[in-house]
């Protein structure tokens, strides 16, 4: 059982990467960074037109993505049912005919992620998968509720059993530029969090520029985060391409100042196989292969794996898909 | 490699664009062309091969014109001309939109066509060049409908003659094509001989939009064919798009013709990096300035200024993008670098690298197709200006770096060219960017952008990058003359005589060189005499040294071009205010020399010009073009540097401050050779600007012969821009002299000149240049 085995140690950055142990806030880097709006805009315009996989490779990269789901429900009329419906999909994201078709064998999503209150269920469902529970925690989705209770909370969510735990920075230090600020609030949810992973959620959309963007992202990383997260998915404007280069220009640039790999994951207005192609080739072309794993990259995302189950049904049988062919998560 | 082996590597896998519908439009042309004449094809003739440098595959047989060819072509389009003028701008509009939309309707298999042919990847044809190529024919086609409205003074020169570069073919075939047919002309096209396939399907789209037969031509072959064109008696204007090289060879062939004549030429455009710049943007943006089409693009970005504090860092993203780069079949649709264009080209490319041994090498470690014209992005650092790379245009992926330590050396270094075409600036400091911007010597400014094009901005160059603009308003005045019909100017000679002084007091008219009244150089003098034979006086006769000096003079008053338009403008006032205190010593001077009467008419006419000088000086304003980005595209005139003048035999004080006052209100610096048979209303007009402020150097006035004058001052390169009014039949030799540094020309031809129409703006035009500064903005 040696694939299933590396399939699900590839999910944890720890297994093969060492963990990123942030560093001072380093001041005169956090200022020298600069983001160039139009520029940037121009590159995210461009590389859809610039790489394009198809056949095989496009079923292979579309799995790929499947691996790299962050499967979410984050609603306020989520249940154990519905979460238990959720991991149930999270286990076998593709029909086994499907997969049998296209000649791979098992996979599984990334994670399932979830509000505290979802933990315990998604443990149990998810019990024997090796998929790790990810959690929403600390005051999400503000980040306004005190400080005090938002550590808490990180701790009553890692106590219960979640191995990522997703948070929110509070947005308004990077709109006051107190930057030692947002330092040690990532440092401490860090801390919190022991031996769970950390996604630090910028909440891109609320941060004003894309110089902004560029600065929280580096400052998380000095702060420990060993995921940075564009969104919330609760901000009107969520994961874009323009943004997401800047975080993992960010990204390769603390890599290459530290030799630490942070993930990166995009959130919220991922629906479609395409983008998910778009996504995987941003990365591959600014970070490179080693990024194109479900150890260093997720999408968070609750409709996108619908679209490419019918991308890969039409692979496998040439004729285009319906919706209720495959299974509900 | 099955899926689960794709799972591992997750390379891209082969995208190809399918060649097929193209190939079957050359299986339905018969794989052999003839020329298209007159709304038709010809049969094919004698020829060559249209290759696939992909691969080397032959794609069609071409024709190579002959002269009855090309005597056909020309013509068509002069007996459809006069047609087509007439069918009036509403109407020429309605056939340019139908070009547009039948380009928008063929565009895949036009893009598919070009990368098979040229080599560019499918991405660039697909995404960019044919994009622009739409655009270009709907933007003139509202030219065209708004002609007459809003250049009431203006019509179509007549029959153009066309040679476009294989870089961009059917772009080019675009810009040339598109303004010209919506001025009314007609046109005989050449496309390059390696690129003539596009060309060829545009000429059928040509008879799919009904166009009237005869007003697109389109002859093909190699330079022998474009000899032929430029040569032509019955063509009355070219547009070449090429390297410097043939675009001087051309500057010299049409010299004294008559022809109308733009140049877009080479370049070694500087690509400036401060420190402050988004660095990551910056190596993106190479990508778009030298790994854009080959690097085979004019105004590629080839000539890398860093600032020294970033430079190493900067040059390490560089060399990690560069790997990152994907070479290979141009039609597959991942592929960032196609073929280069030809072997010979490629052989071109591999030369000048090979010869080079200065700098750092470095290639870019990716994969390289086994067959095929393909070239490796390359970075070569640590050059400097005196290295040949750093001068020299490679016309290849190949990006030569250099390092600066301050803006101002920034600007010096970037300046330090034969060239100037484009130049792009990235900094996040607006205050820096747009200091540096006006100070590059380039057509077009591109801050924190590269290779950005529209046809609502002009593009084109100064210096050997040639001259004329193709986009925007601008662009236009390449495809237009003033209406109505010049009469031939007669030969003004002096008079001669035996008489007395006319003066009971010997006045000495000398020369005025850098705000001094200097003797000539060679130390002789010529009598001037009156109608009736007096002795009115004596006048300097400038030899080459005399115009070395006023050249230099005016080098060394470079800071008129930075005053501003309202010093400049108090400064013609004053000017005139001192010339109307001596109105009436002036008119009968004028009288005297020319033994006629109109020396009041003469000197009030001057007057209101300098007047009318003065009011444009703050006032020739740019302005905003329509671009389609968010951003502004600044076109801003600037003054051409320095212009030589002959000023006009017929008209000695009129005809000097109706050149003098336009260019100087625009920032220029004027060598003004004065009315050879009466020199000395220039003599005496001297001592009115020495007595107004104007800064030494600004205006220089030698007398003598301008048969001797022209040639050295056409030739110096120090010198910008070079206009003959003489009675002397000079054109052409100050056409061809003006090859030398491609430097402006405004030339007579012998015809005579309304020196009494008040309109400053025809040398409100040539004083100044176009600059186009691409700003995008955003935070």
């Amino acid at each position: 059982m040696e694939t299933e085995h590396s399939q699900r140690s590839a999910h944890l950055p720890q297994i093969a990467e060492t963990r990123n142990p942030g560093m001072d806030l380093d001041m005169q880097w956090v200022r020298a960074v600069q983001a160039n709006r139009s520029a940037i805009e121009r590159r995210a315009a461009s590389l859809p037109g610039r790489r394009s996989v198809k056949k095989a490779y496009q079923a292979a990269w579309l799995l790929k993505a499947i691996s790299c789901i962050d499967l979410t429900t984050l609603a306020g009329d989520d249940t154990p049912g519905r979460v238990r419906r959720l991991c149930a999909k999270a286990r076998q994201p593709v029909r086994a005919d499907l997969l049998a078709a296209l000649g791979v064998g098992p996979v599984t999503v990334g994670a399932v992620c979830v509000y505290h209150d979802m933990i315990a269920p998604a443990v149990a469902a998810l019990d024997g998968s090796a998929i790790p529970v990810a959690a929403v925690s600390a005051g999400f989705s503000a980040g306004l509720s005190p400080f005090a209770l938002r550590v808490a909370e990180i701790g009553e969510s890692v106590r219960a059993g979640a191995r990522e735990i997703d948070i929110v920075i509070s947005r308004r230090h990077v709109l006051t530029g107190d930057w030692q600020a947002l330092h040690d609030e990532m440092r401490a949810f860090r801390d919190a969090c022991g031996p769970a992973h950390i996604k630090a959620i910028l909440a891109t959309g609320e941060l004003g520029s894309l110089r902004n963007v560029a600065r929280a992202s580096l400052v998380c990383m000095m702060g420990g985060a060993d995921f940075i997260k564009t969104s919330t998915g609760k901000e009107s404007v969520n994961a874009t391409l323009p943004v997401s280069l800047v975080m993992i220009r960010a990204i390769r640039d603390y890599h290459a100042r530290t030799g630490i790999r942070v993930g990166f994951k995009p959130a919220g207005g991922i629906s479609r196989a395409k983008d998910a192609l778009v996504y995987l080739s941003l990365i591959r072309e600014e970070l490179g292969r080693r990024w194109l794993s479900p150890d260093l990259f997720r999408f968070g995302a609750s409709s996108l794996l619908g679209d490419i189950e019918r991308q890969l049904e039409h692979h496998a049988t040439g004729a285009y898909s319906a919706g209720y062919r495959h299974g509900m998560g | 490699m099955n899926i689960p082996e794709i799972l591992e590597s997750m390379e891209y896998g082969p995208a190809p664009e399918s060649a097929a519908e193209a190939l079957a439009w050359l299986v339905d042309q018969g794989d052999r062309f003839g020329h298209f004449i007159d709304g038709a094809f010809t049969d094919p003739g004698e020829g060559f091969e249209s290759r696939n440098p992909a691969n080397g595959e032959v794609l069609a047989l071409l024709s190579q014109a002959t002269r009855a060819d090309v005597d056909a072509a020309v013509a068509a389009a002069r007996k459809a001309q006069p047609k087509w003028e007439r069918l009036g701008g509403p109407g020429r509009a309605r056939y340019l939109y139908a070009l547009a939309r039948l380009l928008q309707k063929h565009a895949r298999l036009l893009a598919v066509l070009e990368t098979l042919d040229n080599g560019k990847p499918i991405r660039e044809s697909r995404d960019i060049d044919l994009p622009l190529v739409q655009r270009h024919f709907y933007y003139h086609a509202g030219m065209a409908q708004l002609m007459e409205q809003e250049l009431p003074g203006a019509r179509a020169i007549g029959v153009c003659g066309q040679i476009i570069p294989w870089n961009f073919p059917l772009l080019m075939l675009a810009w040339k094509i598109a303004p010209a047919l919506a001025m009314g002309n007609t046109v005989v096209l050449k496309p390059a001989e390696y690129t003539s396939l596009t060309a060829l399907l545009f000429a059928d789209i040509c008879r799919q939009a009904g166009l009237p037969k005869g007003v697109v031509n389109i002859v093909t072959g190699d330079g022998a064919v474009g000899e032929m064109i430029v040569a032509h008696p019955q063509i009355d204007k070219i547009a070449f798009t090429g390297s410097t090289a043939v675009g001087r060879r051309i500057r010299q062939a049409t010299a004294g013709s008559g022809k109308a004549l733009t140049l877009e030429l080479g370049g070694k455009s500087p690509y400036i990096v401060f420190d402050d710049a988004d660095l990551d943007s910056a190596v993106e943006g190479l990508v778009d300035a030298i790994w854009f089409n080959q690097g085979q693009v004019c105004c590629a970005g080839s000539r890398l200024l860093v600032q020294e504090g970033v430079a190493e860092a900067f040059h390490d993203r560089l060399r990690a993008r560069m790997d990152r780069l994907r070479i290979g079949d141009p039609l597959d649709k991942s592929i960032d670098i196609g073929a280069v264009v030809d072997p010979v080209q490629l052989r071109a490319i591999a030369a000048m690298v090979d010869a080079n041994t200065a700098g750092t090498t470095y290639r870019a470690a990716t994969d390289m197709p086994a067959g095929g014209c393909f070239y490796p992005p390359t970075l070569i650092t640590g050059l400097s200006p005196a290295d040949p790379l750093m001068q020299e245009e490679i016309f290849g992926p190949v990006l030569v770096s250099g390092t600066f330590r301050t803006p101002e050396e920034a600007v010096m270094l970037a300046n330090n060219t034969r060239y100037g075409l484009a130049a792009t600036v990235w900094t996040e400091n607006l205050n820096l960017a747009l200091d540096v911007a006006p100070k590059l010597a380039a057509g077009v400014v591109w801050v924190n952008a590269a290779n950005l094009f529209d046809a609502a901005a002009g593009f084109g160059g100064v210096r050997e990058s040639g001259f004329g603009r193709e986009g925007g308003w601008e662009g236009l005045s390449a495809y237009t003359r003033p209406k109505g019909k010049a009469r031939a100017l007669a030969r003004v000679d002096p008079f001669s005589g035996d008489g007395a002084p006319a003066d009971p007091i010997d006045r000495t008219a000398k020369m005025y060189v850098g705000g001094r009244q200097t003797r000539p150089d060679g130390g002789y003098c010529r009598p001037v005499w009156g109608r009736s034979g007096a002795l009115l006086g004596h006048a300097g006769q400038a030899n080459r040294k005399d115009v070395r000096n006023a050249v230099e003079a005016a080098q060394g008053a470079g800071g008129w071009a930075a005053s501003s338009g309202h010093q400049r403008a108090q400064i013609l006032y004053f000017v005139a205010e001192n010339l109307s205190a001596r109105a009436g010593e002036f008119a009968r001077r004028i009288d005297a020399m020319t033994g006629r009467r109109g020396g009041e008419k003469e000197v009030e006419a001057s007057l209101q010009r300098l007047f009318a000088a003065a009011a444009w000086a703050d006032k020739y304003d740019g302005r905003v073009a329509g671009v389609p980005i968010r951003g502004v595209a600044l076109a801003m005139n600037e003054p051409v540097g320095i212009i030589g003048a002959l000023c006009a035999d017929e008209a000695p004080l009129l005809g000097l401050v109706s050149v003098m006052a336009p260019a100087i209100a625009m920032g220029n610096r004027v060598v003004l050779a004065a009315s050879e048979p009466f020199p000395l209303a220039a003599t005496d007009f001297y001592q009115v600007l020495d007595t107004s402020d104007v800064p030494a150097g600004v205006v220089n006035i030698l007398t003598g012969s301008h048969a001797g004058i022209a040639p050295p001052l056409a030739a110096h390169l120090g010198v910008d821009a070079v206009w003959s009014f003489s009675s002397r039949d000079l054109s052409g030799e100050v056409e061809r002299a003006a090859a030398g540094n491609l430097k402006r020309t405004w030339v007579n031809d012998g015809k005579a000149r309304d020196w009494y129409d008040p309109d400053c703006r025809p040398f409100l035009a040539a004083a100044t240049e176009v600059k186009n500064i691409w700003v995008p903005y955003g935070e």
